[in-house]
């Protein structure tokens, strides 16, 4: 499809002959574009951020705790169940901290999206504009959430006088819990923004537009 | 190329809204023919539904009966995509609250709508620049909508509805946030482009300003055309007006 530079200077001449579909923007003016706005809104970008981090950061800690050696009786059993159910609890409140982190991110943009919409973006821009703002606060803040759970625990546990059972064994398992953390952070991440994302993109633009935020 | 004289026809357009057991009926058959450069005012008391038709006219929201035809195109028969390129590149859209994006520059704003319509960044630049130039902008380019007044804020918009030559403006009550000098600086700008690009503008308002630069005005009241006026109408008029 050609970029309608004949339309340059006779009005509409372009729809006059017959309407044309509209372009889809390649994918990296989309990243441009999603960079610049995570980049432009940086303690927006920052809250929602942190919403994912800490989430993750507890999640981590939990995690790490389970990953400390401890004997086999059965209190131990008890213990390591425990630490299960936390993790489990800790992934539930993330869950619902980024849900809502995403939920507000897209909602108070809703005006934005109708006058983009009115301006010529399509649905499919709009999805993945924000597809690609959560998809890198997701990994970038799980990332970061895991280190500091991980660096405050294990912190701890040394300051307690653990530290001999930190074999690299633990480090590898350590590892093993980062990729499962970042996957996890961002999987909720997207979970919660794309379905709202999409429903923003679908309203029709005078919705969008009406709504004040 | 045997352009069709008329831009925009809309016939027997019908919209209602159910506010749970009320029916409130928005436009209740309106037919309208805009000619091609024409500068047109909907007038009409506020609630009258001068932005339902606004709206019907823009591919904004659907009328429940009646079609629209942009170009002699059924507005009804377009895709998604159809839809979004009637937007970019035939019809500019401005709002009474501006609507620009706050956290863009001036010149970023503008640019937006070349960026949607494919064109090459630097060649976008340069057409937004031209743009903000023409409305008087030319030294903001850099500064975010809090940094601008309601009237510059509404240049911009300008800017950013003409950026891609578009065939026809639709202008929501543009005026209705500004004071009355500033206000008449605007009608006069939109006025001007329409005389100089030969864009044909379409403007929903109470301002009573917009009737000296009108080639038309139509008065709507309660969804219903009531009656339509031609220039010349006009000048006898005004003073008939300013007795209200
Ligand atoms: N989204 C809506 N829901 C319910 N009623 C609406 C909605 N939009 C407009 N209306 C009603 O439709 C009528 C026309 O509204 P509108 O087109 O906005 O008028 P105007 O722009 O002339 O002030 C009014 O009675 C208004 O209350
Ligand atoms: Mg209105």
């Amino acid at each position: 499809m050609s970029v309608e530079a004949s339309s340059k200077r006779d009005p509409g001449a372009g729809a006059r002959a017959g309407v044309q579909k509209q372009i889809q923007l390649p994918f990296r003016v989309v990243w441009a574009i999603s960079i610049k706005s995570i980049r432009i809104r940086l303690m927006r970008s920052l809250i929602t951020a942190s919403g994912i981090f800490l989430g993750i950061a507890f999640f981590s800690s939990v995690r790490t705790v389970g990953l400390f050696p401890v004997g086999l009786d059965a209190e131990a059993i008890a213990a390591a169940n425990r630490q299960k159910w936390l993790a489990i609890m800790a992934l539930l409140v993330c869950a619902v901290g980024i849900t809502n982190a995403m939920l507000m991110s897209i909602t108070e943009r809703f005006k934005e999206i109708g006058t983009m919409k009115c301006l010529g973006a399509l649905d499919k821009f709009i999805v993945m504009l924000f597809f690609i703002e959560a998809s890198l606060m997701g990994v970038i803040a799980s990332a970061l959430g895991w280190v500091a759970g991980w660096l405050v625990t294990v912190g701890a546990h040394l300051f307690s006088g653990g530290g001999k059972d930190l074999t690299l064994n633990f480090g590898f398992r350590s590892l093993g819990e980062m990729v499962l953390s970042v996957v996890l952070g961002t999987a909720i991440t997207l979970i919660a923004a794309i379905p709202t994302a999409r429903n923003a993109a679908k309203m029709q633009a005078v919705v969008a537009l009406r709504s004040e935020i | 190329m045997a352009a069709n004289e008329y831009v925009v026809r809309a016939k027997g357009l019908t919209k209602e809204y159910r506010m749970g057991e009320e029916v409130i009926t928005a436009l209740n058959g309106v037919d309208i023919d805009i000619k091609r450069g024409e500068y047109i005012s909907i007038m009409g008391p506020s609630g009258s539904g001068k932005s339902t038709l606004f709206n019907a006219i823009g591919g904004m929201d659907r009328p429940d009966t009646g079609s629209v035809f942009i170009n002699d195109v059924d507005m009804a028969q377009l895709d998604a995509r159809e839809l979004a390129y009637l937007r970019c590149h035939t019809i500019g859209y401005i709002f009474q609250s501006y609507n620009l994006i706050q956290v863009m520059t001036a010149l970023e704003n503008v640019t937006l709508p070349t960026v949607f319509a494919g064109a090459p960044s630097d060649e976008g630049i340069e057409r937004a620049i031209e743009m903000l130039n023409i409305v008087g902008l030319g030294h903001r380019l850099h500064n975010r909508p809090s940094q601008l007044s309601g009237g510059q804020q509404q240049r911009v918009a300008i800017a950013r509805a003409l950026v891609n030559n578009p065939a026809i403006i639709l202008a929501d009550e543009p005026t209705a946030n500004l004071d009355l000098k500033t206000g008449e600086e605007i009608i006069q700008l939109l006025r001007k482009l329409n005389e100089d690009h030969g864009v044909t503008i379409i403007s929903a308002t109470h301002d009573l300003k917009m009737l000296n630069v009108s080639d038309r005005i139509v008065w709507i009241r309660d969804g219903r055309i009531a009656k339509i006026e031609e220039r010349a109408d006009i000048e006898i008029n005004i003073g008939e007006m300013e007795g209200h």
